[in-house]
């Protein structure tokens, strides 16, 4: 059912990226959607296949249970979009405007530097963020490079200290 | 009415062909279902509806319009937040989900109906009451709660009343957490801010009269212990024509600290030291002032100010020393925190702490024995108290909704009998096509005044507009 629901969606991502290609056409290359706020997309970009293998940028996701998912992205994707295409389960409530915290991720500490630094607005968010670490950042704000080949993003674990009762989880 | 079964009749015939498939497989359709439209119940629903693809989701919902304190609490100049509504509004259009709004539990069905009638309930009704200061005159007219305070500018039904005096000069706010900050971010910002957000006509209007200068925020703790967060702050900060004043006493010792935190404590320590450092020096004065206060503990309430006790800490808790303070108050907005009531009497209710008896989200049994009701779930504020930003409620849902499926997997749950779902009797139903009216009608209403939606605050007329 949820394959059902994606391929939907992938079809209606498409007629809505063929509709906006013919409004602006130079809008979604790769040069420009670098210089592109991610406020402005909401992950059409993301459905395109890479043109060329100079464009091809790998990198893995390891999702809350330690399930590693290898996925081929591009330059200029945004890496929570890329993962919605992906069916990784980060979230990304507020579509990439900056007003919660629902796709934090760690980054593998190799990249983190390779990575633009957070501005003042993300680090606020991240500051509310449960389980914060000094290699968290917002997936939505993150945009492939070419040098970030090879990258992994771990989601962090969900669940600690939800419940009120005292009641402490025990593991799996 | 008529109409409205004919739509939910007419929908049960939208049917997908994985819907035939629900219907062909030998074991019965899992029927869950939701009480209560916010962000927990329909991060729940997202994830059920992904994880079990054989199982039917209702979502009932009290009011006739969903998305709870998305649409009825995050502040109106916040309109990012509510993109979620798009996420949600996926969720809801899923072809296993059907939407019954108007339907109150408790009162329109009672829990023991949807136990029967479903394998699985999964409570999510929020938290709609607020915590009070148990101080003598806490009823008198100059008091009201942070929470209806912003039930009323964001319209939520029978919250429009409130009229709120706001021909005073000060406000003083007791609390210091994220919603006291709001509310004195709406005291204070400039109408013109205002005029462009969902804010309710109403409350626009009363805001436009309103003589509020001064806003106090005062918290029993310290700057180390403050409950607002770095973003809010930093609105504050940046409010055109509002000053604010810290008291620089507040802050002795405080930078010394500084190194030993952990980063979010440490950065917004250091903005509200900068803060306090840049105080005075803005080049033009502002007309109104926000000013935080530390280490004051309510005492007293009289017609035009308010008594706090001075308080000292004592590891990290306020203990009121003999010395009081007496601050101007032609208003005061109580946000000291909110609590849910318990809607049904089969609920396993903690009444002390305002919350529903869980385990991982399963409700236990009764107060002791620690056992776990079988079929009965809890997920958002209702089962953990309201704490915590939007991730907090979507990690939590998550985790609920993983066990209800691993119940279902391990026959903790027994799914093994059909169950009939919801019926709508003689009352109104609002379908999520009624809603979508309901949601046409309000953007076009709010488009002639370039605000994004001019909410509709009354139930009939919502009813009407939804019934169309």
């Amino acid at each position: 059912m949820f394959c059902l629901l994606l391929r939907r969606s992938a079809v209606h991502n498409t007629c809505k990226l063929i509709s906006k290609q013919i409004a602006k056409p130079a809008f979604y290359t790769p040069i420009n959607a670098l210089h592109t706020t991610t406020q402005l997309r909401h992950g059409e970009y993301e459905w395109q296949d890479p043109k060329s293998p100079d464009e091809i940028v790998n990198i893995t996701y390891v999702d809350k249970d330690g399930k590693r998912t290898k996925v081929q992205g591009k330059v200029g994707d945004n890496v929570l979009y890329l993962a919605h295409r992906h069916g990784i389960e980060m979230e990304g409530a507020c579509e990439a405007s900056l007003a919660c915290t629902t796709c934090h991720v760690y980054v593998q500490h190799d990249f983190l530097e390779k990575l633009n630094d957070a501005d003042e607005k993300e680090d606020d968010l991240l500051d509310m963020a449960p389980f914060l670490k000094e290699n968290s950042r917002l997936g939505c704000q993150i945009t492939l490079e070419k040098s970030m080949e090879g990258m992994e993003l771990e989601l962090p674990k969900a669940t600690r200290n939800f419940y009120v009762d005292g009641h402490k989880p025990k593991p799996h | 009415m008529g109409s409205n079964l004919l739509n939910i009749w007419r929908r049960g015939l939208h049917t997908s062909s994985s819907r035939w498939q629900v219907f062909q497989t030998t074991t019965p359709t899992k029927r869950i279902c939701i009480v209560g439209a916010g962000p927990a119940g329909f991060y729940a629903a997202q994830q059920l509806l992904k994880k079990l693809d054989d199982c039917v989701v209702d979502v009932l919902e009290k009011l006739p319009v969903p998305f709870g304190l998305v649409r009825f609490g995050v502040a109106p100049d916040h309109p990012e937040v509510k993109n979620v509504i798009n996420t949600f509004t996926k969720t809801a259009e899923h072809p296993r989900l059907r939407y019954f709004g108007n339907v109150s539990l408790g009162v329109d069905v009672t829990l023991q109906d949807l136990r029967d009638r479903y394998h699985a309930v999964l409570l999510t009704y929020g938290a709609d009451q607020d915590r009070e200061l148990e101080l003598e005159n806490e009823r008198q007219g100059n008091v009201i709660s942070a929470r209806s305070f912003v039930a009323w500018y964001n319209g939520l039904p029978g919250a429009e009343n409130l009229s709120p005096d706001l021909s005073g000069r000060d406000v003083t706010i007791v609390g210091q957490g994220n919603v006291a900050v709001d509310v004195a971010r709406m005291l204070l910002s400039p109408l013109d801010t205002l005029k462009t957000t969902d804010t309710t006509e109403y409350a626009l209007e009363a805001l436009s009269r309103s003589q509020v200068e001064r806003v106090h925020l005062v918290g029993r703790r310290g700057p180390l212990q403050a409950a607002f967060t770095i973003k809010e702050l930093r609105e504050m900060i940046k409010l055109p024509n509002v000053d604010i004043r810290w008291r620089s006493n507040d802050f002795s010792g405080i930078e010394e600290q500084l190194e030993k935190l952990q980063r979010p404590r440490k950065r917004l320590t250091e903005l509200m030291l900068k803060s306090l450092k840049d105080q005075g020096k803005a080049s033009v004065a502002g007309f109104k002032q926000f000013l935080p206060i530390f280490l004051r503990a309510p005492k007293a309430i009289a017609p035009s100010e308010m008594e706090f006790s001075v308080t000292e800490l004592q590891q990290e808790s306020a203990v009121a020393t003999s010395a009081t303070e007496r601050l101007p108050s032609d208003l005061i907005l109580r946000s000291i925190g909110y609590k849910s009531s318990c809607v049904d009497s089969g609920i396993n209710f903690d009444a002390r702490k305002g919350n529903v008896r869980n385990s991982e989200g399963r409700v236990l049994k009764d107060e002791t024995s620690g056992k776990v009701d079988p079929g009965l779930y809890v997920a958002g504020w209702l089962g953990t108290g309201p704490t915590g930003v939007i991730l907090t409620t979507m990690s939590g849902a998550f985790a609920v909704a993983k066990n209800i499926c691993d119940d279902i997997a391990s026959k903790a749950l027994d799914t093994s009998s059909a169950k009939p779902g919801f019926e709508a009797d003689d009352k109104q139903i609002i379908t999520w096509d009624g809603w979508k009216r309901i949601d046409a009608f309000e953007t076009e209403a709010g488009k002639a005044k370039g605000k994004p939606r001019e909410k509709i605050v009354n139930i009939e007329e919502m009813l009407r507009i939804a019934g169309a």
